[in-house]
């Protein structure tokens, strides 16, 4: 018989550098396994502004407006979408479980989940950006970087958000219908379609209070203005409070002992 | 060469292989142990004593506790009352989640992994850091031997038989050598030759490696490789004892007999309390 480590006896802390990094590496590994999911995400946002650079050909000032909105609205839909069912995919197998009573922190979980799908969306906006700035001719008057930076704010919502609506999908049926009811909403109130102040004052209340209006505000900030203005930082805090606040929830539903 | 319990209280002599490291705190003791889930109550009043070193039959039939029980000791069970104590803590305790190995009734391991990448995960989970990376590398070369996986590392979970990804989840349970293993059905669907070689592999951790082992079954002639029974039917335990002192107190020949016959008595003994009240 080998002489073996034992388990050192450390008691696990709330967040730990390398469990969370661990299962970041863990996740994008299971995604290098399904190159058609890393392809299909990629390339979708991609595809969705070159059909509508020509679907507005006529008009290259509609292009901007929605074009930019679009930035910021497609790795919240995404990320959403793919944190959801592989969160829910970690609950049913039982790996969840197998986990959670294995020394790792639930901020572990959950910050490695978002490390991942962040880098993932790292790469998903900088090709919609690029593609969109250089080859689609996206006006954009201010930074792309900043461009970037909502988008990379607007993924970590959509991981949070998927996160938060797995704990209550019982399967994938429901997950998948959770995208409708959580980002249709958001979608026709943030701006997207109409200006928010010529909606109805009750629908405009409302819409002040969803993320994503933050996330298309603050993307029209940098359509419009060469320097990071004022509504930009308050835009780009408030996305990222949410999607703390969001993620502390998410956490919240993961519980350790379940019936 | 065992493993001693790091911050253990006993430092004397190497214990003796096969007897317990730690003597004065068995490593499961439960008294009036209720579980209740939903409407149901899965666990009514249990109390019992799972010695170390020694593998623990958890017998009875589909649906009779034994998966909640399992859940109770690793922590993972809500509404739990009466007492649990688990290598001397009590269930559920963080400090316990590093010496607890854990296999589920269905395969807990990651499919889109291969069985490599999956025991790499879960071994950086227990045993994090860079510095303990050299140490992990042949502590998870060791688990996957162990199941007899080598020649399968590198397959994707996904694609292995049912039997195989079993074994992948059990190697999972082995990293790090914990001191309680509690092994849900781990025979389940495996062949007869495989069968044996993991009955052959439990007896080897508890004997040479001094782990304690815990394992459910509902197939009866698997009770005779175990070192004692826990039998249990309905949520309540109609034995405690070992396989041949049981055999002999019901006069049965087989475990199988003998739990059919503890079954009868308690269902007699039911109907007397009921046509007596």
């Amino acid at each position: 018989m080998t002489t073996t480590a034992t388990r050192p006896a450390t008691p696990p802390r709330a967040l730990s550098a390398s469990r969370t990094t661990a299962t970041a590496a863990r996740v994008l590994r299971q995604l290098t396994h399904d190159p058609r999911t890393i392809a299909l995400l990629i390339l979708i946002p991609c595809v969705m502004l070159f059909l509508l650079r020509y679907v507005f050909d006529g008009s290259s000032r509609t292009f901007d407006g929605i074009g930019a909105s679009l930035l910021g609205i497609f790795p919240l839909i995404t990320m959403f979408l793919v944190t959801s069912i592989a969160t829910l995919r970690e609950r049913t197998s039982g790996t969840l479980e197998r986990l959670l009573a294995m020394p790792l922190g639930k901020g572990d979980l959950i910050a490695g989940y978002a490390l991942a799908f962040g880098t993932l969306a790292i790469i998903q906006s900088a090709l919609a950006t690029g593609l969109a700035v250089w080859f689609l001719d996206l006006d954009v008057t201010g930074s792309p970087w900043l461009l970037l930076l909502v988008a990379l704010l607007d993924a970590l919502l959509g991981t949070a958000l998927g996160l938060f609506v797995s704990a209550f999908a019982a399967s994938e049926f429901q997950a998948v219908q959770f995208m409708p009811a959580v980002i249709f909403p958001q979608l026709l109130l943030c701006g997207l379609f109409t200006p928010r102040d010529t909606m109805h004052p009750a629908l405009e209340a409302v819409s002040d209070v969803l993320p994503m209006s933050y996330a298309v505000d603050g993307m029209n900030e940098v359509l419009r203005h060469t320097d990071m203005t004022a509504t930009f930082v308050r835009d780009a805090l408030i996305v990222a409070g949410c999607a703390l606040l969001v993620l502390m929830l998410g956490a919240a539903t993961l519980r350790r002992r379940t019936a | 060469m065992m493993n001693n319990a790091p911050g253990s209280p006993r430092p004397g002599p190497a214990p003796i292989p096969g007897q317990s490291p730690d003597p004065d705190t068995p490593a499961v003791h439960a008294e009036n142990l209720t579980v209740v889930r939903g409407p149901r109550t899965v666990l009514r009043n249990l109390g019992f004593t799972v010695p170390r070193g020694q593998i623990t039959g958890l017998l009875g039939p589909s649906g009779c506790g034994k998966s909640t029980l399992m859940r109770a000791l690793v922590g993972t069970q809500a509404k739990v009352t009466g007492t649990l104590d688990v290598l001397g803590r009590p269930a559920g305790h963080p400090t316990l989640r590093t010496r607890i190995g854990y296999v589920t009734q269905a395969p807990s391991v990651y499919d889109d992994l291969t069985v490599r990448q999956n025991l790499d995960y879960f071994a950086a989970i227990l045993d994090p850091g860079r510095p303990a990376a050299d140490r992990r590398d042949a502590d998870v070369t060791r688990a996957i031997a162990d199941v007899d996986l080598t020649t399968h590392a590198d397959a994707l979970a996904g694609n292995l038989s049912g039997g195989q990804r079993n074994r992948v989840s059990l190697a999972v349970a082995l990293l790090g050598s914990p001191e309680l293993l509690v092994l849900d059905e781990p025979t389940v669907g495996l062949d007869p030759v495989l069968r044996r070689d993991l009955w052959n592999l439990f007896h080897d951790i508890a004997t040479g490696r001094g782990a304690t082992l815990l394992v459910s079954s509902h197939v009866m002639d698997e009770a005779e490789r175990c070192h004692r029974l826990l039998l249990m039917r309905d949520g309540e335990l109609l034995a405690d004892d070992t396989p041949d002192v049981l055999r002999t107190r019901t006069g049965a020949t087989t475990v199988e007999e003998a739990f059919l016959r503890l079954v009868d008595e308690a269902k007699a003994a039911a109907r007397t309390k009921e046509t007596t009240r």
